[in-house]
């Protein structure tokens, strides 16, 4: 399992200098890591965030908005006709509820059909996995500032330290 | 009671170097024909989210005075952001809404601002300070207040429902983020 500061810490190393996004339990840790570090600023909504995120990359911020998976259907707009129209990159941190479909009803069709969905919606995603974190984030980094597109990093349960573990 | 046009007019005059963030539909179309600076951000789509990019530029440049331009039916699409704002309270927000109490540029349809003074929401959510004008030499005169003061602010102007004969924003979105990047750096 990764450390929530290790995995903190590897963002704001990649020049991540903007946070903000809607709490998930699988992204609990992390987040209160970034509230510790005062790198949090929290929103209400997922598409306020990728829209704060927007502005923050505007005044030359690296942003990230934090999110459950589910939060990618409230912001599919702003990421369309925001970011990929105005051509605004933006790192996003997605944990992936509904994950091979062992979770609460209400995520499993955004479970299943999330891949697809960001495929659909080219958004370059990759999964985390404690084995090739170190590629993951290279990834992340080299993909956000080439393409300047929103780009996702998927968390699944387990992979980064939670707040119970 | 004048015109969104008219009220806009006024202000961009009081105005130089700041961040301006205008919200979709005709007022990003209107604040492009009556004065076109780099500085400002026309969002095209993605309603209801101005105010949130101006968020995001305030709070990365607390420096920097930052106007944002709104609609009612805007305001009313991401309501959350007032109590996000009232929250956060950064001084340099200023967030100017022209209520028309209707969808203008989708026909006219009747918003529901005639009954929710968007004000007193935003009063309710925490901005400091928050007017409502309707006469020209009140909005200038509030206007010049806000802009002396730490926010975040409101100034809730009413409009008329009339409209410039205007066309579309003339500038390719990416071209909008370049330039407006480059005139706040
Ligand atoms: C998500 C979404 N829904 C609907 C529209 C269509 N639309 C464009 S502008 C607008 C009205 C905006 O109202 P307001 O902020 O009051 O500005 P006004 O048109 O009155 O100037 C609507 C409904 C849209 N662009 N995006
Ligand atoms: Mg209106």
């Amino acid at each position: 399992m990764i450390e929530s500061d290790v995995f903190v810490q590897a963002l704001q190393d990649i020049g991540v200098d903007f946070f903000t996004g809607v709490p998930d339990s699988i992204l609990g840790g992390i987040i209160a890591e970034l509230m510790e570090r005062r790198l949090y600023t929290p929103a209400v909504r997922e598409d306020e965030a990728v829209a704060m995120a927007a502005g923050a990359y505007m005044s030359g911020k690296v942003p990230a908005v934090l999110m459950q998976n589910s939060g990618l259907g409230t912001c599919l707009n702003t990421l369309i006709s925001l970011n990929m129209i105005y051509c605004q990159p933006c790192v996003l941190i997605v944990s992936w509820r509904g994950y091979h479909g062992k979770d609460a009803p209400e995520h499993l069709v955004m479970g299943d059909v999330m891949p697809r969905f960001l495929d659909t919606m080219k958004i370059p995603h990759r999964t985390l996995s404690e084995k090739t974190a170190i590629d993951d984030l290279k990834w992340l980094a080299e993909t956000f500032m080439k393409q300047r597109i929103p780009v996702a990093l998927l968390i699944t349960k387990g992979v980064v330290k939670g707040l119970h573990p | 009671m004048q015109s969104r046009a008219m009220a806009m007019a006024a202000l961009l005059e009081l105005l130089t170097d700041q961040p301006v963030i205008i919200c979709n539909g005709f007022p990003s179309r209107e604040a492009y024909k009556i004065a076109d600076r780099p500085t400002h951000f026309y969002m095209i789509g993605s309603m209801g989210s101005a105010s949130a990019i101006g968020l995001g530029v305030a709070l990365a440049k607390p420096k920097k005075q930052v106007v944002i331009f709104d609609g009612d039916g805007n305001v009313l699409m991401g309501m959350g952001t007032l109590a996000t704002v009232g929250a956060l309270k950064p001084k340099n927000f200023i967030h100017v809404v022209f209520d028309n109490e209707v969808y203008g540029s989708t026909g006219n349809q009747p918003t529901i601002s005639n009954v929710v003074p968007l004000e007193k929401v935003a009063k309710a959510a925490g901005y400091v300070n928050v007017e409502r004008v309707r006469e020209r030499e009140d909005l200038v005169y509030e206007f010049k207040d806000m802009l002396k003061k730490d926010g975040p602010s409101m100034l809730l102007v009413k409009v008329n429902e009339m409209v410039e004969d205007v066309g579309r924003v003339m500038l390719d979105p990416p071209d909008i983020t370049k330039r407006f990047m480059q005139a706040i750096a």
